[in-house]
C-alpha cells in the first residue's frame, strides 16, 4: 500500500560550473569550433592573421551577419523559417536609397526602411499563421516575389549615394574609429548591440519565453493562453526590423544601392543560426552560440584567402565547416530520456 | 463545513448515435479527492471532459457553487477553478520547470522582463509545496529530463498557481510505473492539504481506494453507485462490486 510517499526536502542544485557548461553548452561548442579555425589560419599565415587590418576589414561586413542572425534564432526557436530576409533587405534598402537621393534624407529614409521591413514581415506572419501556409514556402515565394519587385522597379539600375560620405549620419552609421592602433567600423558596435538586446529579449523577456514554449509545444502554449500567432507575427516582423538595418549599413558601407542587394546574405546568415548551435526543431536556441556562428562565417571566406587558398574554395569551406559543426553539436546534446 | 464546488445534474451526452452519459448526476465538494472508476466506454473520459468544459452537455445542469452556469465551456470552466491537467502533451519538454509552470502567465516587470528570482523561487515553493521528493532536479531542470510521475508533478503545480478549485485529472497514471504513481497520488493528496480539489480516473482501484475520499462509479452512462471511503471496508470490495457490476450490470448489496 501506498505511504505517504512526499516528505519536504529541499532541492539542492548541481555544481554552479557544471551547471553553467551544461546550460551553455551550444555556444560553447560554438565557441571552441570559431577558436580552432582562428587558430588554424593564425597558424597558416601568422603574418596577415596577427595583422589588425585583416580585422578591419572582416569587422566591416561582419555586423551585417550579426545583424540578421539574432531574429533568425527567434524564428527557428518558434518552430519556423525565413528564407525571404535578403529580399526584405534589399527593399528595405531600396527605400532607404531612393528617401537619401530626394530631400526626405537619410534620416527619414531610415525608418521608411524599417516600416518596410516590418511590412514585410507581418506579410510573411500572416501567411504563416492565418492563412496556414508553410513558412518554408511561402518564405521562398516571398524571396522571389520581393526581388522580382525591385528588379521591376528599378530595372536593374543600382542607386548612387556617395554624396552622403561627408554626412554625419554616415560617419554614425559606418565611420571608423581608430582604437589601440586598428581602425574600428562603428557598425560593429550597431551590431553587437542589436545582438545584446536580442540576447537580452531571447533569454529576460516575455516575448523570447513565449517564443521558446510556441516552437517546443504550440498545443500547449495555445492551452496555456499565449497567443501563438501574435508571438510568430511578430518574429517575423523582428526579422525585417533587422533586414532594414542590414539594408542600410550595406547600402551605406557601398555608397550604392544595387538591386542585388541582400543577396548574399541568404546562406551565410541561415548557416551562421546552425553552426552557432541552434537545433532545427525549434524550442531552443541560442542567440549566443549564433553570434559566435556568424564571426565563424565571416572569418572563413578572409581567412581563406589569407592562407593563400583562391576565392574558389570558399564555398567548399563553407560546407565543410557547416557540416562539421552540425556533427559536434549533435555529439554535445544533450542526454534526454 | 464542505462547500458544494461544481454539481452535475442529470447530464445527458450522446456522441452522433452513441449515448456516452445517461443521465449523470455527481457532485464535487471543497476539498474533496473523488475517484471516477468504471470498464472501457462507462462513461468516465467523456464525464472528464464534462467537467473540464470541453464538451457541453447535451442536457442537464451544472452548478458552481450554488450557481447555476447556462453555458457551459472551457472558458466557463477555467472561470469557475477547474483546471485539467492533461497528460504528458501539456507541457514544453525542452523548457524549464519554471518556464512550465510560468507558461502564459509569467511574472514580468514594466519593460516585459521576466522577474526571475521571483518566478524561481515561487516555483521551489509549488514543487515542494505539492511533495517534490527528487533531490536532483531544481526549478532550472529541463522537463523532458523528468520521470513520467514527475512531470505530472510539474503539471499539478502549475494548475496549483493558477489557484485553480477543482483539479481535473484524466488517467493520470496510464503509463506510469507503480512507483512513479504513487508520486502522482502524493501530489494529488497533497493538493487537497493545499484547499483545492481533485477528480480522476485511474484503473488502478487500490491506488483509487487508497487517495480518493469518494467513488463514483459509472457503468454504460449511468452512475452505478456513489460511496464515501466510509462505506466502503476495503479496497477488495470495491473491487468485488465491480466486478459484480461488470458480469450483471447491477449492483449488489454494499452501500
Amino acid at each position: 500500500m501506498a505511504t505517504e510517499t512526499s516528505q519536504l526536502v529541499t532541492t539542492s542544485r548541481p555544481a554552479t560550473r557544471a551547471l553553467y557548461l551544461s546550460k551553455n553548452r551550444r555556444p560553447l561548442s560554438a565557441l571552441l569550433i570559431f577558436v580552432l579555425l582562428i587558430a588554424f589560419f593564425i597558424f597558416e599565415n601568422p603574418k596577415v592573421f596577427l595583422n589588425p587590418t585583416l580585422y578591419t576589414s572582416v569587422f566591416t561586413s561582419l555586423p551585417l551577419s550579426v545583424i540578421l542572425v539574432v531574429p533568425l534564432v527567434f524564428i527557428v526557436a518558434a518552430g519556423e523559417i525565413d528564407l525571404s530576409f535578403p529580399s526584405i533587405i534589399g527593399v528595405a534598402a531600396w527605400g532607404f536609397a531612393a528617401c537619401a537621393q530626394s530631400s526626405l534624407g537619410p534620416v527619414v529614409g531610415l525608418g521608411v526602411a524599417i516600416l518596410l521591413g516590418m511590412l514585410a514581415g507581418l506579410v510573411n506572419g500572416l501567411l504563416v499563421t492565418k492563412v496556414g501556409l508553410s513558412a518554408l514556402v511561402s518564405t521562398l515565394g516571398m524571396n522571389f516575389l520581393l526581388r522580382g519587385l525591385i528588379q521591376m522597379g528599378t530595372q536593374g539600375q543600382g542607386i548612387p549615394l556617395t554624396f552622403l560620405r561627408d554626412t554625419a549620419f554616415y560617419q554614425v552609421m559606418v565611420g571608423k574609429i581608430a582604437f589601440a592602433g586598428i581602425l574600428f567600423p562603428v557598425q560593429m558596435i550597431w551590431g553587437l548591440a542589436f545582438a545584446a538586446v536580442g540576447w537580452w529579449l531571447f533569454n529576460r523577456s516575455q516575448f523570447g519565453v513565449h517564443i521558446c514554449c510556441v516552437g517546443d509545444n504550440s498545443e500547449s502554449a495555445r492551452e496555456m493562453g499565449i497567443d501563438v500567432d501574435r508571438t510568430k507575427i511578430m518574429g517575423f516582423v523582428y526579422i525585417g526590423i533587422a533586414c532594414a538595418f542590414a539594408g542600410v549599413l550595406s547600402t551605406l558601407i557601398n555608397n550604392t544601392f544595387w538591386p542585388t542587394t541582400g543577396d548574399g546574405y541568404l546562406l551565410a546568415a541561415l548557416a551562421a543560426v546552425f553552426v552557432g548551435g541552434t537545433p532545427t526543431w525549434g524550442g531552443v536556441a541560442t542567440i549566443t552560440g549564433a553570434v559566435i556562428g556568424a564571426f565563424i562565417v565571416g572569418f572563413i571566406e578572409t581567412g581563406l584567402i589569407s592562407s593563400g587558398f583562391t576565392g574558389f574554395y570558399t564555398q567548399f569551406f563553407y560546407g565543410v565547416v557547416l557540416i562539421l559543426s552540425l556533427v559536434a553539436h549533435r555529439f554535445n546534446q544533450q542526454k534526454r530520456r | 463545513m464542505l462547500q458544494k464546488l461544481i454539481e452535475l445534474r442529470n447530464i445527458t451526452k450522446s456522441y452522433s448515435k452513441v449515448t456516452a452519459l445517461e443521465g449523470v448526476t455527481m457532485s464535487v465538494d471543497q476539498p474533496e479527492i473523488v475517484g471516477l472508476i468504471g470498464d472501457n466506454g462507462a462513461g468516465k473520459s467523456t464525464l472528464i471532459k464534462v467537467f473540464s468544459g470541453v464538451h457541453a452537455p447535451d442536457t442537464g445542469e451544472i452548478w458552481v457553487r450554488g450557481q447555476k452556469i447556462s453555458r457551459w465551456n472551457v472558458t466557463e470552466a477555467r472561470k469557475a477553478g477547474l483546471e485539467t491537467v492533461y497528460q504528458d502533451r501539456a507541457l514544453a519538454e525542452q523548457q524549464t520547470i519554471t518556464r512550465n509552470i510560468f507558461m502564459g502567465r509569467e511574472r514580468v516587470g514594466r519593460f516585459g522582463n521576466l522577474k526571475l528570482k521571483d518566478q524561481e523561487a515561487e516555483a521551489e515553493r509549488l514543487m515542494r509545496t505539492i511533495g517534490f521528493t527528487s533531490k536532483v532536479f531544481s526549478p532550472d531542470s529541463i522537463v523532458g529530463n523528468l520521470s513520467g510521475g514527475e512531470r505530472q508533478g510539474v503539471a499539478i503545480a502549475r494548475a496549483l498557481y493558477f489557484k485553480a478549485a477543482l483539479l481535473i485529472l484524466d488517467e493520470p497514471t496510464t503509463a506510469l510505473s507503480l512507483t512513479e504513481s504513487e508520486k502522482v497520488f502524493g501530489f494529488v493528496r497533497r493538493v487537497k492539504e493545499e484547499g483545492s480539489s481533485c477528480v480522476f480516473i485511474s484503473h488502478n482501484i487500490y491506488h483509487t481506494y487508497d487517495v480518493a475520499d469518494r467513488f463514483v462509479i459509472l457503468d454504460r452512462g449511468t452512475v452505478v453507485m456513489e460511496a464515501s471511503k466510509a462505506d466502503i471496508p476495503s479496497a477488495d470490495v470495491l473491487v468485488k462490486e465491480l466486478h459484480g457490476i461488470a458480469r450483471t450490470g447491477k449492483i449488489s448489496s454494499v452501500a
